[in-house]
């Protein structure tokens, strides 16, 4: 089935990293119960947040949508679970900031009752824009860990024709096992919602790529494959290295083909999706259930029984912790994601959102604090693992000094911020925040430069303008000289212009005084009984006495 | 429950400099023993001077500067410096050459533009030049190698004659020193003798000088090491060791009467050394991979200049530092094609 015939191809660099899977992905998935409480952000992905068409007090029901798409890049969101909106407020969010945002705050009633299902549909019978238009409805975002919604991968235009669809289960974090889990027990979801994906972009084949430390998973696809007979499927077994489950970096070993700087996979003929959306899309075709749950591995030396768990959207984080045994005593460190990309969080208050895809409780010896860094010896480490082929140390040094169009020069934007630089580091230099401290410093630049583009522009036109009302003023004036000089030249004094603009004037102000008397407009052609009526209760104003205001127009 | 929050990635570094710097010295010691073997005493003499004095001007010039002294001198650098820098100088040298080299190669190459990662050129050779050019008579105080017919010094007469400059009883300096096998090559070779006449002086072994052959032998095997444990790319030696052979080669096709052999090159000098382990400092390296090999070619066709035509028996140190001068460009013209960007 392909495997054997497919050429497979490298990527620069990578690391072998301890895996660290073993802890979870040895426990099947277990469904958590409904908390009494769902907290659920408007905004959990790229994109706008959404717009919440839901009331504080209103029941409502599990896949009913509470908050509509903003925007294009924008999914609604929908309730996890039956229950009463009781507050829509700002409340911590899972994201790097650690801030807070807007949640709607739903207190469930234990019944689940669900919606009336408009989702479910032979997909067959629908052309792709409805098809893609349902999968947003679904609110289905990238579940891989950057949730970009799904329906717009799935429209690459019409001059973009996909040959590929690449499911990526590389999976290639330490400690996450959720797509491992998913894929071996759930395989004929992906592979349904594989076939739906494909079919939605006219794929000429699919694609799912697993890295071989998943050899249950890969067994477990192909048999879901063979069972449905789908047909232009193939499983392929990459190398475990980290990080092959980068989009760019899979597309590349699959097809040897590379996406071009600052392009999308599309532009290769490829486009790309988790195991968890593929099984999300299955979900709503199948059983009409928008994305309101996902699969998350909750582990590390910190939490008491790591596994992984199907966990409404909203839940809180402190819940699935504690429905996995509670912390350990080792308990140092939670990040969401795993320990390369993933973020720490400062607290378990937030919750459970689409994008969760682990939630990693490390102990002190797995994830130590950074040790201080020193200066970098340029011993060029981070070059020879950098996945995107950068040069990091040079980076690095620029991002230093602060020279942010040498950074450029030296391709930060291409950079993935896998890691790999920073963990090789032997000065233990935060390169990686480094990067992300000087993209967003030149976006800020960027947001500045236009800022002030604008300004200029608005500045430039008015001088213009007061150029062009200057040069009209010029151009009257001499106007009125020569007409003037020609008037003199007749000697008529009748004709003065002086006297005539005068006695213009008075004229206008003659009118205008006169307008000043006419009545309001709406008092204009008033019918027989809209006059009596004024007039009877004008009457009546005037006998209720003084103590009453009268109308402005009356006095 | 709360928790600290840094930023990603948070699996903890698996390297670091002490550790680098550690195993570039113990790639040292088949060398060091090497070394000590054939010239005697004065070799260790000279290592324990040189790390002293590299250590402690490294911490008095770190606490002028208001720096953690502990904590920077526990990177080892400056101690590697000082190994390498005494690995290069004669083994009968008084004691205030090594003095002078390790201070000038701590204070004024490394410490005055910053300190570690910040030196443009390489600290060691630095120091080293500094004395082949002020001491040109002091450098070459290299005693006859074990294996050769003379006399040679024991422990407390070396210790004498570094020290205090007193040479045992009816002896000269003369008598004590010899000619390296690249001085004598170039000297003979000057005086209008063949390289046939010229390897019939017992100063010359299998392939290269006595002894000298065996010490570079051990820096290649400390090299490989090096590589093994990927502490070094092997660009930098490579493109060193392969310009050097390949220009030799060229000129000894052309005339095997007046150019010693690609191979006499490889193993004579600072050769090995030179290319695994003072090439290869990173910090005044070039860095990019093509950048690294075109950077140790230039350092290996220096040393066949200078050794050939030069006015030094020996020209690796020479052209490290050249080539220092040159890693920024070569940095700056051999940028790899980034990942997507067109070829």
């Amino acid at each position: 089935m392909g495997n054997k015939t497919r050429q497979l191809h490298r990527f620069h660099g990578g690391l072998h990293l301890p895996e660290n899977k073993a802890q979870s992905s040895g426990s099947p998935i277990r469904a958590l119960p409904t908390p009494k409480r769902l907290t659920i952000p408007l905004a959990q992905h790229i994109g706008t947040a959404a717009d919440v068409v839901v009331k504080v007090g209103e029941h409502v029901l599990k896949g009913q949508m509470i908050a509509r798409a903003h925007g294009y890049v924008s999914v609604p969101i929908h309730a996890s679970s039956s229950g009463t909106v009781v507050e829509i407020a700002d409340h911590l969010i899972p994201h790097p900031s650690g801030l807070s945002a807007a949640c709607i705050i739903i207190e469930t009633d234990g019944n689940d009752t669900a919606v009336a299902d408009t989702l479910s549909a032979d997909y067959t019978q629908l052309d792709p824009s409805e098809l893609r238009n349902r999968i947003r409805q679904a609110g289905i975002v990238g579940l891989g860990g950057a949730g970009f919604p799904s329906f717009i991968k799935l429209n690459p235009g019409p001059n973009r024709p996909i040959a590929t669809l690449l499911i990526n289960g590389a999976e290639c974090e330490p400690y996450i096992t959720c797509d491992d889990r998913l894929m071996r027990e759930r395989a004929q979801a992906v592979v349904d919602g594989a076939v739906i994906l494909k079919y939605a972009v006219s794929a000429a084949e699919c694609v799912i790529a697993i890295e071989d430390n998943k050899p249950e998973a890969a067994q477990a696809l192909r048999d879901a494959i063979e069972q449905c007979h789908a047909t232009d499927f193939s499983v392929v077994v990459v190398p475990t290295l980290y990080p092959t489950g980068g989009e760019k970096q899979l597309i590349k070993i699959v097809t040897g083909r590379e996406v071009p700087s600052q392009g999308l996979p599309a532009d290769v003929g490829v486009i790309c999706h988790n195991p968890g959306t593929a099984a999300a899309v299955h979900h709503a075709f199948a059983l009409g259930e928008p994305l309101i749950s996902r699969i998350v591995t909750v582990t590390g030396a910190g939490v008491r029984e790591p596994g992984n768990v199907d966990v409404r959207v909203g839940t809180p984080m402190a819940d699935v912790i504690a429905a996995c045994g509670g912390y350990t005593d080792a308990a140092h460190r939670l990040l969401m994601g795993g320990p390369m990309m993933g973020f720490a969080l400062g607290s378990d208050a937030a919750p459970v959102i689409k994008t969760t895809n682990c939630l990693l409780v490390a102990g002190r010896e797995e994830l130590p604090l950074p040790q201080a860094p020193l200066p970098c010896i340029r011993c060029g480490a981070c070059v020879d693992v950098c996945p995107a082929n950068l040069l990091p140390q040079q980076l690095y040094w620029h991002v230093h000094a602060k020279d942010f169009d040498k950074v450029q020069d030296y391709s930060l934007f291409d950079c993935i911020e896998c890691g790999c630089c920073a963990y090789v580091c032997p000065s233990h230099l935060p390169l990686v925040q480094y990067y992300r401290f000087a993209k967003t410093e030149i976006w800020n630049q960027e947001r500045e430069r236009e800022k002030a583009d604008i300004a200029r522009q608005r500045h430039e036109y008015r001088i213009f303008r007061l150029d062009r009302e200057k040069n009209e003023r010029a151009a009257r004036l001499k106007q009125k000289q020569a007409a003037l000089k020609s008037n003199k030249g007749n000697g008529d004094a009748d004709q003065d212009p002086k006297k005539a603009a005068i006695q213009a004037a008075l004229e206008r102000a003659k009118a205008k005084k006169a307008s000043v008397n006419i009545p309001p407009k709406n008092t204009d052609n008033l019918t027989e009984a809209q006059q009596q009526a004024i007039t009877s209760a004008d009457e009546r104003r005037r006998n209720r006495g003084p103590a009453i205001a009268t109308r402005p127009e009356d006095t | 429950m709360q928790f600290p929050v840094f930023s990603s990635p948070h699996l903890p570094a698996q390297s670091n400099v002490a550790r680098v710097m550690g195993e570039v010295l113990l790639a040292l010691l088949p060398g060091i023993l090497c070394a000590a073997w054939f010239f005697g005493w004065g070799v260790l003499v000279n290592i324990i001077i040189a790390a002293t004095t590299c250590v402690a001007a490294e911490a008095v010039v770190l606490a002028m500067r208001g720096r953690a002294v502990r904590a920077t001198l526990g990177d080892r650098s400056a101690l590697l410096t000082g190994v390498l820098l005494a690995l290069c100088l004669p083994p009968l040298a008084p004691w205030w050459i090594p003095v002078i080299g390790s201070l000038f190669a701590i204070v004024i190459a490394k410490q005055l533009y910053g300190g570690l990662g910040y030196n443009p050129f390489n600290p060691a050779m630095i120091g080293y030049v500094v004395l082949l050019i002020s001491y040109p008579r002091e450098l070459t105080l290299w005693n006859p190698p074990t294996g050769i017919e003379a006399q040679h010094l024991n422990l407390s007469q070396t210790l004498a004659l570094i020290f205090t400059n007193s040479l045992p009883a009816e002896t000269t300096i003369d008598a004590l020193t010899m000619p390296t096998p690249l001085d004598a090559t170039k000297t003979a070779l000057g005086l209008g003798q063949t390289l046939n006449e010229i390897k019939a002086s017992p100063l010359f072994g299998h392939y290269g000088g006595v002894g000298w052959e065996w010490l570079n032998l051990s820096y290649l095997i400390g090299g490989l090491y090096l590589l093994m444990r990927r502490i070094i790319s092997w660009h930098i030696p490579a493109g060193m060791l392969g310009a050097l052979f390949l220009v030799a080669l060229v000129f000894y096709a052309s005339d095997t009467d007046a150019f010693p052999s690609p191979l006499f090159h490889l193993f004579s000098g600072a050769a090995m050394l030179g290319a695994f382990f003072i090439a290869t400092d990173p910090v005044s390296a070039s860095t990019t991979p093509r950048g690294r090999l075109l950077y140790g070619a230039g350092i290996g066709l220096f040393a066949y200049v200078i050794r050939t035509w030069g006015g030094y028996p020996d020209g690796v140190a020479f052209g490290v530092l050249l080539m220092n001068m040159a890693a920024p460009t070569l940095d700056y013209y051999t940028k790899p094609r980034v990942f997507g960007q067109p070829k």
